[in-house]
């Protein structure tokens, strides 16, 4: 009973109306910074290499380049500061954790893209 | 001073107004039944009775149950006692997470996990031995306890192996972050001692954090009934005096 009330209590939380996402894609995340008692929209734009955990704990990491420079931010899927996550490209990929990209520069770290036909549209829960 | 009595029912953690990931303790804080007030004038001291988790009649005891039958009130598994409640109750009534809101500070108190027989490195975090430079059989010891012929003794309260845990602790000013009434819960920021089902004490917090809403308005009714002439007599008057002073 207690851990259908705890599941109960994270669903709730959970992000309504997501955009389902996989490791591969390209998306650009929408967070909310606050400065001051301003809101405003920070896009993050990179590829997803990997997601982690499952229920109110789950994260997703994404990785681009940066004048040069790799930069890898790590988002909890469920953050009420995310606004919401674009997809600009899906990617085809035969792992779990894109961590080889790290060693990747340039245009060996462009993903194939995926098959049109091959995407599963994915119902929103 | 408000209290309730509960069940510690698992932790998990929330997102605040802010997006902040909040780690909490669901904790059940009702039905609470109000079984008996006790008066100054009937019992020499002010209290409220609140019994929580409703039992069977037969599997009370036949003692507890006439206490029960006296005041036409529910068995309950927990009956405790409460001093100077502030709220007004009388006997049959029904109390839950209600009586707090949210961002009020509590004291939480619960028996702690049994330990069994520990050592002094996880019972009092002391270092033990080295791990290499030729240690050996003194990883885990306490070293020496005492020092020669004078004092020729080993210290009171020495800290040494021995039981640990399944002792009643007070988790102090802890936040209360979401008051779900319709449930009868209280998501109580941080943990709280004890194992998950195990009865707690959730209360008003006795020391309350500096400059939180609750502590001013506290601070205010004290000093309201401090400047009302002593209509009850000097020692009730005598009383929120020494609490202010306290303080101060």
């Amino acid at each position: 009973m207690n851990q259908a009330l705890l599941d109960k209590i994270e669903s709730e939380q959970y992000r309504k109306g997501a955009t389902e996402f996989g490791v591969g894609d390209t998306v650009r995340v929408h967070t909310k910074v606050i400065e001051g008692d301003k809101e405003r929209i920070q896009i993050f734009a990179g590829v997803v290499i990997g997601r982690r955990g499952h229920g109110l704990n789950s994260t997703f990491t994404v990785r681009r380049i940066s004048y040069g420079e790799g930069v890898e931010r790590i988002f909890p899927v469920h953050s009420p500061r995310i606004d919401k996550v674009e997809i600009e490209r899906r990617g085809s990929v035969r792992r779990a954790k894109l961590t080889y990209l790290r060693q990747r520069i340039g245009k060996g770290a462009t993903l194939v893209k995926e098959k049109e036909g091959r995407v599963a549209p994915v119902a929103a829960k | 001073m408000l209290g309730l009595l509960g069940k510690k029912l698992g932790q998990t953690s929330v997102y605040d107004a802010r997006g902040v990931l909040v780690p909490v303790t669901i904790v059940l804080v009702g039905p609470n039944r109000v079984i008996q007030t006790k008066t100054v004038e009937s019992d020499g001291y002010n209290a409220v009775q609140l019994g929580f988790d409703d039992q069977k009649e037969q599997r009370v005891t036949k003692p507890l149950m006439g206490h029960f039958k006296k005041f036409t009130a529910k068995p309950t598994k927990r009956v405790s006692e409460f001093r100077d409640f502030t709220l007004q109750v009388k006997p049959g009534d029904v109390i839950g997470p209600g009586i707090f809101a949210q961002g009020d500070f509590v004291d939480a108190i619960g028996i702690t996990k049994g330990r069994g027989f520990e050592g002094v490195m996880k019972r009092h975090n002391f270092r033990g031995g080295d791990a290499s430079h030729g240690a050996k059989g003194w990883r885990r010891r306490s070293g020496a306890i005492g020092q020669r012929l004078f004092p020729g003794t080993v210290m009171r309260g020495m800290k040494m192996p021995g039981h640990m845990g399944q002792v009643r602790r007070t988790a102090q000013n802890l936040q209360v972050i979401q008051v779900r009434e319709a449930e009868n819960l209280l998501l109580i920021k941080g943990a709280i001692p004890g194992s998950n089902n195990d009865y707690v004490i959730i209360r008003e917090a006795k020391k309350l954090p500096k400059g939180s809403p609750r502590a001013k308005r506290r601070l205010e009714v004290q000093s309201a009934a401090q400047a009302a002439p002593a209509a009850k007599g000097k020692p009730a008057a005598a009383a929120p005096a020494k609490a202010e002073a306290k303080k101060k």
